[in-house]
């Protein structure tokens, strides 16, 4: 593809979502919406330090949690009123969890990969259990309320709505920077051969560190948003379980270690399960349904959508070409290079 | 002092039974290096099974046993064959694992929620309050059967590990995949019979775990992340680190719990295992790698 059609495409995909609230008012719409920006700005974040470098976080809520907690705690403790001015704290929110991130990731990161895992999984449930065990701070078990904004009707939404716009427009340069960066390709490398990376100068260690606290940043501000439009911050639903396993499997079921993929995986995965826990929630026919879903996805494509899809397409526009332009005997030939080549990479 | 002394005594006997749950786990990790963190849901899956049998036929729970060990034996060697045979080696594997028995972990907690509501159950048994005196502490005998169950079946396990044909196959497996296959080990057969036993476990551990407290679908949630705990204290992959992992892991969070109240006792377990890798990156007992990967 080439720039000129990638940029314009880009462009009318954010003007769209831009104008979206000209063409929708309903609630439920917009809830769902915001959730899936919000979501999708995670995935980015999770996707720049755990698709990046190859090392996969289970535990990524602990920084959307530790985001919204900050950012509840501020309000409450020096009174602020609803509105615009706890959006303003978002990025402090963000800045606390990058802070918690250095220890933790110096930990964590000490661990091979499959520990590294557990690790996180770790992590998170000690911060969960400290929401809720340190009541003095965090109000334990019955949480925090937010300051009431006093936005009503359909504008309601519209200031959250854009700003998870917003934060997901910041996640994208973010990403894109790094992945188009010296550093990025440092990641890139620990991922795939982290010795060799090493060998040739890579600091490997500092990489991964700072990797792993830009991610914290991403999701510790996406957490507060996510906390504040919620209203209300408690310990199960901050440090939310279902959330980690998420945010990993939208980044493979897009592309994980792609730019687009994980936007791709929360743009599908976020509105699909909203719909099915509407639709079969009360009788728990939505996690079957969904289960068997990502099964099929997962291993009919387990490089995600935004890797497979066009390399078919490409492969199916190969044969096509060798098909009419070549003998029996050659096809044959070029059929097993490309298998090859797909096997290989 | 004696409440110290029965915390130790509850820590030991419910490690046990945390030790046969997670062996199932770290030898399916070893041999088919997979994460299989369906091994949550599926030990409430051996429950529930225990529980409709003890319900509806009036099967002694331990008896029933004779019945949901083999039908979870096949449950295993059928997912084993359906979806983790088709994950390729690569570096994505272990992640892609994880992700494919989430979902059918997912699918098998809708289906518990279904068939049997969410609302908590616990297995019923006319023994299940009794209890004995022993030195003064009061002991359930469920307690005590559920450890029994559990030191006879790690026995069993270890056996069969290390003093059998099939043993001699699996640790070749373990240690290296591409060589077994070259002194003619059928290391895919030996894979799917491994899921199946790892699986099989849970049944047991499934009654272990109901008899001993309430549970529903959702228990899995915390049952596994424990129990991935234990495996990597151990070291992944070592029977033996992964039972004195459990001991230890009971005992603390046991401990905890009696110092510091019950609310603080998954903390500890958690925070136990971040301080233990700093030091020991490996876990207690496991290998280090020539190459970090």
């Amino acid at each position: 593809m080439n720039n000129k059609v990638k940029y314009g495409g880009l462009l009318a995909f954010l003007i769209l979502l831009l104008s979206l609230p000209l063409f929708f008012s309903d609630p439920t719409f917009f809830s769902i919406a915001i959730f899936t920006l919000l979501y999708a700005s995670s995935v980015i974040g999770w996707n720049i330090f755990s698709g990046y470098t190859g090392y996969v976080s289970l535990g990524y809520t602990a920084f959307t949690g530790l985001g919204g907690y900050t950012l509840a705690m501020i309000c409450d403790h020096w009174q602020i009123s609803g509105g615009y001015i706890p959006f303003l704290l978002v990025p402090v929110a963000g800045l606390v969890a990058a802070i918690f991130a250095l220890p933790m990731g110096w930990v964590a990161l000490r661990t091979r990969r499959v520990t590294f895992v557990v690790v996180t999984i770790a992590l998170f449930f000690i911060l969960q259990s400290l929401a809720l065990n340190l009541s003095d701070f965090t109000g334990g078990s019955s949480g925090i309320l937010f300051p009431a904004s006093e936005w009503t009707g359909d504008f309601y939404n519209m200031p959250y709505y854009y700003v998870s716009l917003a934060l997901l427009v910041v996640a994208v340069i973010i990403a894109w920077w790094i992945r188009n960066s010296k550093y990025g390709l440092g990641l890139l490398a620990i991922r795939d051969d982290e010795d060799r990376a090493s060998g040739l100068g890579v600091k490997t260690w500092a990489f991964k560190l700072s990797a792993f606290v830009i991610s914290a940043f991403l999701g510790g501000m996406t957490g507060a948003v996510m906390a504040y439009y919620s209203g209300t911050i408690f310990p199960v639903s901050a440090f939310d379980t279902s959330l980690n396993v998420a945010v990993a499997l939208m980044a493979f079921l897009g592309g994980v270690g792609t730019l687009g993929g994980p936007v791709l995986g929360a743009f599908l995965l976020e509105p699909l399960q909203e719909y099915l826990t509407i639709q079969y929630g009360s009788s728990s026919l939505n996690l079957v349904i969904l289960g068997a879903l990502l099964l099929a996805v997962i291993l009919v494509m387990p490089e995600g959508i935004f890797v497979t899809l066009p390399k078919l397409w490409q492969k199916r526009n190969t044969a096509h070409l060798v098909s009419t332009t070549l003998p029996l005997a050659e096809q044959e030939k070029v059929a097993f290079v490309e298998g090859n080549a797909g096997e290989s990479k | 002092m004696s409440l110290f002394i029965a915390a130790l005594l509850s820590g030991i006997l419910a490690g046990g039974v945390y030790a046969l749950m997670a062996s199932g786990l770290t030898l399916i990790f070893g041999v088919l290096g997979i994460v299989n963190v369906a091994q949550g849901i599926l030990v409430v899956l051996g429950a529930y099974l225990s529980y409709a049998l003890e319900q509806h036929f009036h099967i002694d729970i331990f008896l029933s046993l004779l019945i949901t060990m083999p039908a979870m034996f096949l449950l295993g060697i059928g997912i084993e064959w359906a979806f983790v045979r088709r994950l390729k080696h690569t570096q994505m594997r272990i992640m892609l694992s994880v992700l494919v028995m989430f979902a059918v972990a997912l699918v098998i907690e809708g289906l518990l929620n279904i068939v049997f509501t969410p609302d908590q159950v616990s297995l019923h048994a006319p023994y299940i309050d009794a209890t004995f005196s022993i030195a003064g502490f009061y002991l359930p005998y469920v307690q005590v059967f559920a450890f029994l169950l559990s030191a006879v079946l790690l026995l069993a396990l270890y056996v069969l590990v290390y003093h059998t044909r099939f043993g001699e196959s699996l640790r070749a497996s373990m240690q290296n995949r591409t060589a077994a296959a070259l002194i003619g080990i059928d290391v895919e057969k030996v894979s799917m019979i491994t899921f199946g036993i790892g699986v099989a476990l849970t049944a047991a551990g499934g009654v272990a775990y109901g008899a001993t407290t309430v549970f529903n679908a959702a228990s899995s949630y915390d049952l596994i992340s424990r129990l991935l705990v234990i495996i990597v204290l151990g070291g992944m992959g070592s029977l033996r680190g992964t039972f004195f992992a459990s001991l230890i892991m009971l005992v603390i969070s046991d401990l905890a719990a009696v110092k510091w109240g019950p609310q603080w006792s998954s903390t500890v377990f958690f925070v136990l295992l971040v301080v233990l890798l700093v030091f020991r990156p490996q876990g207690l007992f496991g290998k280090l790698e020539g190459r970090s990967q």
